[in-house]
């Protein structure tokens, strides 16, 4: 166990990463524990009853969302793989100079006509 | 470089010798992080109360002045009046969903808190991948606030699930785009890397704030989109309380609550803080290099300024929450997508032509080379 | 440590990808499927593939399963509506011939040897960048392509419902 326990690599910044997540999670779960632990419990219908201004709801709750939010979502998808491809490209501007700067407006020009498209089909409205 | 330290922990105490140094390096390691966290919440308790006495002020009321000297123990108060509230899950409730969501929102938001670079050698885990790394823990916020809309089985819940969940996910996009200025100069998505790519010049004049038109307008960009990114007024549209009631949380109640509540502070803190180590210099003041003073005080000093400029951001965001009105949900998705979009866009354009043109070196730096 | 976490890791990814297809409610798949992409993100750190690590949960946990989840809320089906699904022949079917896949691949496996543990910076964002913008280049701006057909589409299709 000790063996293969100082074969971690300590240089490894990303353990550091799994430790903090570790102590979080068992964290926020002993304070939910705590609170259970402290908390009255009491049972009542109408306080575990759905909260709507203290009358009963007058439709059901699983409402269709409007598409426009899939719309968004779909948007934000193209968008943020287009933002995260763009940050190995800013790493390494200073070498690929030029040559990187025309490749990257030849990319991103071709995303701006989605965008415009998305713009003159009005998918950037909220009516 | 917790090894370095366990192994100098060694060397000064000579009794640490006989234990193994994976065991040292491993505890201070578990340090760390208790640290980071401890730090996290304290800051987010604190926080609630300076921006009820913000609010107060602002509104020229007190604010809380009961619990402790100017009742800055309102916050602990609050806690324990929180963790001692009955655990409620709501009958109709997804009860899985319903009890994991508070989870993702708190540890997406403060698991962020490990790359923040607080001071000269002062980070949790200096990440290669840094602005990526807050990038992704943070899409935990987003899937948490969904589900905890969702699963309430509560219409003005979900509502507000969705709206939060679409105003963050368009909002993402600048805040990805005005950042990458800062990457783009410093060459690196390494924190540390970038607030030491702003140093000398007077100390204040390396600021990626100062380094050119473009990147001066990528902090605004910057601070607006974070400013909806964290839901907060003017682009509080998904708590809205004088029509949704108070959004996707509105089931929530004690501890359940106060992890969606301390996760938003938490948020607020660790976009100023990527602002701060972005486009404010992180830990560079005029006059007086961190790194050039001994050690210990060194890295206090540079803890303290890289705090000041942070929570000077996040003092910033309650005092625009309690002065402007609220934006409606069309106006919002207008300003993400018709005007921050494209501005970020183009300003990317702006910096990195300005880069090539003038060979990286910023309006300070010219000035600098012009005096000799 | 580092087998002990890629078994860690593994478990997770494999479990969590069972429990996508098992649970009756999309929402909850959806769910494990974010646990299996962290634990696949994770794998990939364990391989000092720090780039893909940080693009497999930007982008899949962070934006597609997100659509998902908006997806799954828009045609929001109620739970005692949502269609049983039984045991039927294709679906044993289907269980042994994942199971012989899964043999198959492990057999692949065999024939070759562990690959060592890669240079720390082969998988990082400079690496994979460099060979991103030089080598591949007409790929990454064919990509551009595909994305800009993605909006369109997607626009086309959601425009003519509303």
């Amino acid at each position: 166990m000790a063996n293969l326990v100082s074969s971690i690599q300590f240089a490894d910044p990303y353990f550091s990463v799994l430790l903090l997540l570790i102590i979080a999670v068992g964290m926020s779960v002993g304070f939910v524990f705590l609170s259970q632990a402290l908390g009255p419990r009491k049972y009542d219908r109408i306080k575990y009853s759905v909260y709507e201004c203290g009358v009963d709801p007058f439709t059901s709750a699983s409402v269709r969302v409007s598409v426009k939010f899939y719309l968004v979502a779909l948007l934000f998808l193209l968008f943020d793989l287009e933002t995260a491809f763009l940050y190995p490209w800013a790493v390494l501007f200073r070498d690929l100079g030029l040559f990187g700067f025309i490749e990257m407006t030849i990319f991103v020009g071709i995303l701006l006509v989605g965008l415009v498209y998305a713009w003159k089909k009005g998918a950037l409205d909220w009516q | 470089m917790m090894e370095s330290l366990a192994i100098s922990l060694v060397n000064a105490v000579p009794v640490l010798s006989g234990v193994p140094l994976w065991t040292i390096t491993l505890l201070i390691m578990v340090m760390v992080a208790a640290v980071v966290l401890t730090f996290a919440l304290t800051y987010s308790g604190l926080a609630t109360y300076v921006e009820r006495k913000v609010a107060g002020d602002i509104q020229a009321r007190v604010g809380p002045n009961r619990v402790g000297p100017v009742g800055i123990l309102q916050f602990l108060a609050d806690g324990i009046k929180l963790l001692l509230k009955e655990d409620i899950i709501p009958a109709k409730a997804d009860r899985f969903l319903f009890v994991l969501a508070p989870y993702l929102v708190f540890v997406g938001s403060f698991a962020a808190f490990v790359v923040v670079p607080f001071g000269v050698g002062l980070i949790a885990s200096d990440l290669n991948i840094g602005i990526y790394y807050v990038m992704a823990i943070t899409s935990l916020v987003v899937v948490g606030v969904m589900l905890a809309g969702w699963s309430s089985n509560n219409k003005w819940a979900l509502l507000g699930g969705m709206r939060a969940a679409a105003q963050i996910v368009s909002y993402e996009i600048p805040v990805g785009m005005a950042l990458l200025p800062a990457v783009l100069i410093a060459g690196s998505l390494s924190l540390q890397d970038i607030v030491r790519s702003q140093g000398g010049l007077f100390g204040i004049f390396g600021w990626n704030l100062f380094h050119n038109p473009f990147t001066f307008l990528s902090f605004f960009l910057y601070y607006v989109a974070a400013l909806a990114e964290t839901n907060r007024t003017p682009f509080d549209i998904p708590e809205a309380e004088s029509e949704l009631v108070s959004g996707y949380h509105v089931e929530y109640s004690g501890i359940r609550f106060a992890f969606f509540f301390l996760a938003e502070y938490g948020d607020m803190f660790v976009v100023s803080a990527l602002a701060t180590a972005c486009f404010l210099g992180g830990w560079h003041v005029p006059f007086l290099d961190a790194e050039a003073l001994p050690a210990l005080w060194g890295n206090l000093f540079s803890l303290g300024v890289f705090l000041g400029k942070t929570l000077s951001l996040v003092v910033l965001m309650m005092w625009i929450r309690w002065t402007l009105p609220r934006l409606r949900v069309d106006q919002l998705m207008r300003v993400a997508w018709k005007y921050l979009v494209p501005l970020t866009f183009f300003n990317l354009l702006g910096v990195s032509l300005w880069l090539l043109l003038f060979h990286g070196k910023g309006i300070p730096q010219m000035i600098a080379s012009l005096f000799g | 440590m580092e087998p002990i976490l890629f078994i860690v890791f593994g478990a997770i990814a494999v479990g969590g990808a069972i429990m996508v297809v098992t649970r009756r409610h999309p929402m909850s798949s959806a769910l494990f499927l974010i646990l299996t992409l962290f634990a696949v993100a994770a794998l990939f750190v364990l391989r000092q593939a720090h780039f893909l690590a940080a693009i497999q949960v930007i982008v899949y946990a962070g934006a597609v399963v997100v659509l998902f989840i908006f997806v799954i809320m828009l045609i929001n089906v109620p739970e005692n509506k949502l269609p049983l699904e039984r045991l039927t022949g294709f679906r044993f079917l289907g269980i042994m011939v994942a199971g012989l896949f899964i043999l198959e691949a492990a057999l692949v496996a065999r024939r070759f040897a562990t690959p060592g543990t890669p240079t720390a910076d082969s998988g990082s964002v400079e690496a994979v960048g460099r060979a991103l913008f030089t080598d591949y280049l007409l790929a990454f701006e064919v990509t551009s392509v595909l994305l800009l057909a993605a909006v369109i589409g997607a626009i086309a299709l959601a425009k003519k419902r509303i």
